[in-house]
Formats: structure tokens, sequence, C-alpha cells
């Protein structure tokens, strides 16, 4: 990944750590708890993300037990899938039915709205949720389609010439979110 | 590897290791796909896949149909006695057709070594290999590759046992270069007639070792592979009877007892029972067989899907 200069640094490892437990409070204050609650991250930082999100959740309720955590894959239900060539999937993991549930899918970074609209059809194969809600640590604007978060770490107005990059110490070096210049958009 | 960078399956001989491991990986994706209570995804949605067979098969065209289908594409059955071929037309013309109504991946079976890489040769479609003769089928050796590797968990240092007709079984060359090429150890064992000393060289230097006894392949195997005798071919003439092939050929309970505990015994199908395997064998606890169904259509939509955007391009 070249990685462009970098120009801003959007969250430090606090700040992100911060984000994340003001957005478990808020998908606890408008679900009214975690009755029925399952949290599904879109590969890879999404799926750290929602894991990340259901132990503070059980922290804050003190429960011995975190809300159920999946993840997804969304390649296969790209719109742009049939671009060539191809690029390998890995597999989805959702251990529990989605069935009436409430399900909040989470992702790193929200741009044009299509990897939402391919996680909204990959999860309908799962069954049919009771409501689907949407968490994304950083907002980066420029949307193609109609698609809205209900919680965010942090709206940051960009340009398609940036790139936002979400780092998480489970799969990088450190947690942070940096904006890097001249090397377009990814997410 | 990030991609596969090939417009066509033809065999395992030219493909890589790493592309093997590409191709398990992605498979073991589908596995999870057919767990779902949707076992369909969108991805080769708009795509046309042909299944053009000259030979015979029901469980290779079914395994290559739904997983066309489960990928959303459109796909057609052809079976030979339905198509022009019968009516003289060559095999190039047939394919320039399909072509014409936009065809992306062809699936091909039939009896001549060779005629899918004719083929490739001058199509932009991708052409998958369902069996050529004598030559390969390599999406069968794919799927007993995920067999093993999903229970072992690796091919390292494996050593695995294919038994009968190696001479004239295109599952058994696939298998070999597949195994070798990720690291296990092959045995292959038959009667001199179907399995001579010398086919070894097909593999030089490779850790390929040729046997005549049953008992020999077996000790201390991994896994065996019992190869379909195929008695609708000319293989009878190849041993006295089916009774003495089985006495010395056949996988019973007693034989597998050489093998180590707990070794994983495979059949491509559809099985001769009685004949080269007993149905205490195909049906006890050490039987991968319908295991390797299901893996089938795991692996050939790892295929179809990671060819499906190729063609043209590098055609």
């Amino acid at each position: 990944m070249s990685a462009g200069r970098l120009k801003t640094v959007l969250l430090e490892a606090q700040d992100l750590d911060r984000a994340l437990t003001r957005m478990a409070h808020e998908i606890l204050e408008r679900n009214r708890g975690v009755e029925g609650l399952a949290l599904v991250g879109i590969k890879t930082r999404g799926e750290v993300l929602a894991r990340r999100l259901a132990a503070r959740i059980a922290k804050i309720e003190g429960l011995a037990q975190a809300p159920a955590v999946g993840s997804l894959d969304v390649t296969f239900y790209r719109d742009d899938a049939g671009a060539r060539p191809t690029r390998p999937a890995a597999a989805s993991e959702v251990g529990f039915s989605v069935e009436g549930r409430t399900v909040v899918l989470v992702d790193d970074v929200l741009y044009t709205g299509r990897t939402v609209r391919a996680a909204l059809t990959a999860l309908l194969d799962y069954g049919r949720a009771a409501r689907v809600q949407l968490a994304v640590l950083v907002d980066r604007g420029l949307r193609e389609l109609p698609v809205r978060a209900d919680f965010v770490g942090k709206n940051v107005p960009t340009s398609a010439r940036e790139r936002v990059q979400v780092q998480l110490s489970e799969v990088d070096s450190e947690d942070g979110v940096k904006i890097y210049e001249g090397d377009g958009g990814e997410a | 590897m990030k991609r596969l960078a090939r417009k066509d399956l033809l065999d395992l001989e030219s493909v890589s290791a790493e592309e093997i491991e590409l191709l398990l990986n992605q498979a073991e994706a589908f596995r999870e796909v057919a767990a779902r209570p949707v076992k369909k995804v969108p991805a080769l949605r708009g795509k046309t896949v042909i299944n053009l067979f000259f030979e015979p098969s029901t469980r290779t065209a079914t395994s290559f149909h739904l997983a066309a289908q489960r990928l959303s594409a459109d796909v057609l059955d052809i079976k030979v006695a339905d198509s022009s071929v019968r009516k003289g037309e060559t095999l190039l013309d047939t394919v320039a057709t399909f072509e014409a109504m936009d065809l992306s991946v062809l699936i091909m079976r039939t009896s001549h070594a060779g005629s899918p890489a004719l083929v490739a040769a001058n199509s932009k479609a991708s052409i998958v290999n369902a069996g050529d003769g004598m030559h390969e089928h390599p999406t069968q050796a794919l799927l007993d590759l995920m067999t093993l590797k999903r229970r072992y968990g690796r091919l390292d240092g494996l050593t695995v046992a294919i038994v009968g007709d190696v001479l004239h079984s295109r599952v058994a060359r696939s298998d070999t270069w597949g195994l070798i090429k990720l690291g296990a150890k092959v045995r292959l064992c038959g009667p001199p007639t179907m399995c001579p000393s010398s086919i070894g060289q097909l593999w030089p230097g490779a850790p390929v070792t040729v046997t005549h006894d049953l008992r020999e392949a077996l000790e201390g195997v991994d896994a065996v592979q019992m190869l379909r005798l195929q008695l609708e071919r000319q293989q009878r003439f190849l041993f006295p009877s089916t009774r003495e092939y089985s006495k010395l050929y056949a996988l019973t309970t007693e034989k597998l007892a050489f093998a180590k505990a707990g070794a994983l015994v495979m059949h491509p199908g559809p099985m001769n029972r009685g004949l080269e395997i007993s149905s205490g064998v195909a049906d006890g606890p050490q039987s991968a067989i319908t295991e390797q169904v299901t893996n089938g259509v795991a692996v050939r939509m790892a295929v179809l899907y990671l060819l499906a955007g190729n063609e043209a391009e590098t055609a």
C-alpha cells in the first residue's frame, strides 16, 4: 500500500478509545440495553471494532458475556465484483441467528456507501434481522449511495484525493486514524 | 499471492503451490456460504457458464452446475448427444458459437487428452478442464487436497497412497501433481498392467514411489485414495478376473488396518462397492467420501470465481 503524504493525524490512540466508549454508550442508549443485540463487523477492521465495542458494552452493563459478534466479508456482494481480476475473499463468520435481532453493522470508514450496501445484502442472506443499524469509526462524506450511519466516532469532510487510514493494534502496529494526501480513496 | 493470474485451469502440473493454496483458501470461504440459510452469493451475476460434457458424468457436471448457480451465474449444461457436434461441427466452431453468446467460462469434459488446451488457446473465455482422457482432472485433485487439508490442517509431510488403475487415471495424475507440490509424499499402487514401475518417471525427483503390493502401499499412510475400476472401458483385459483384483487390491477393513490409525479414506466416485472398496470401509468412520463431494462444490466455486474475472484480458 503506497501511503501518500501524511496530512493529519485525525485520531490518536486515546481519542480512538474515547470515541469507541461514547459509541458503545450510544448503542446502549438507542437500543435500551443489550436485549437481542448483535454486532457484525465488516472485515477486516470493522470486525476488530465490533469486538471492541462488544467488550465495552459488556463492561458498561456489567455483563459476564458480551453481545454476539460476527463478521462479514462482502467481496462477493460488491457491485464491482465482475471487475477483473477478481480479488479473493475471506470467510464470513456469523455464528448466530440474526432472525429477529437488532444487528449493528460496524465498519472503520464510511465513504461511498457501496460497502455498506453490499454488507446489507450479505446480512439479509443470513435471515431477517428485526433492524439493522450502522456504526462507523470515521464518516468521511462523499457518499454515492443513500446511506447514513447511526453511530459515528468522528465526522471529517475529505476530498476524493485523500485516503483515510484506520489502524488498530490487533492488525496494525498501533491505534490511530490518519489522513494521507494524493493517493485515491479506499473503503 | 493476491490474485489468480491465469485465464484457464487445464491441469495441476502447471499450477504453482501458491496458486493451489489461494484456491483452497478461497474454497474455505465458499464452505461457509454453503452453511448459510441462503446458499448463494451474487459474485458472478451476469456471467455465463457452460458445461460441455462429451463423456457421461453425473457428479462432476452436477457439482459444477451447482457451483455456478450458487455464484449467481447463468449456467447451461450441454451434453454432446444433444449438440451440433453430433452433426459434424468441429469443437472450435462449437466454442466460437458459445463465445458469440458472451460465454465467460467453459467447463469441458472429454475423452481426448489435450482438447481443453486446444480450446483455451483459441478462445477468449476461461476454460476449466473437468477431465480430459487420461491426462488430468484438476478440480478433483483440488477437492481431494481440500479434504486432506481440512482434516490434517496441512499437506506438508503427509503420505498418501493412490490405489487402482493409476496408468489410465487422470485423477491419479492430478492428485499426484497437487500432493507433491504441497509437500506430501505419494505411493502409487496397482497391478503391473495398471501401475507400471516406470510410471514414477512422470514426476522425476519427486517423492513418488510405486508398488504392486497393497499392504506395502498402505503401511503407515495418512490417507488413501481408491480409484474406481472402470469396467465400462477396456480395463477388464488388464486383470484376470474382478474376484482376483478384489482379493489383491480392494480396500477392506482388515487391509485398512495397515494404514495409520484413523487414516482418511477417499474415493472420487462413483464407487463399485465390493470391488475396489468394501461397504464397511466406504461407510465406515474413516471414510471422507461424502465430505469430498461437499468440498467439490466449494472448490469449483473457488475456481469459477477466481477465473471469471480473467477472461479476454490475458487471452
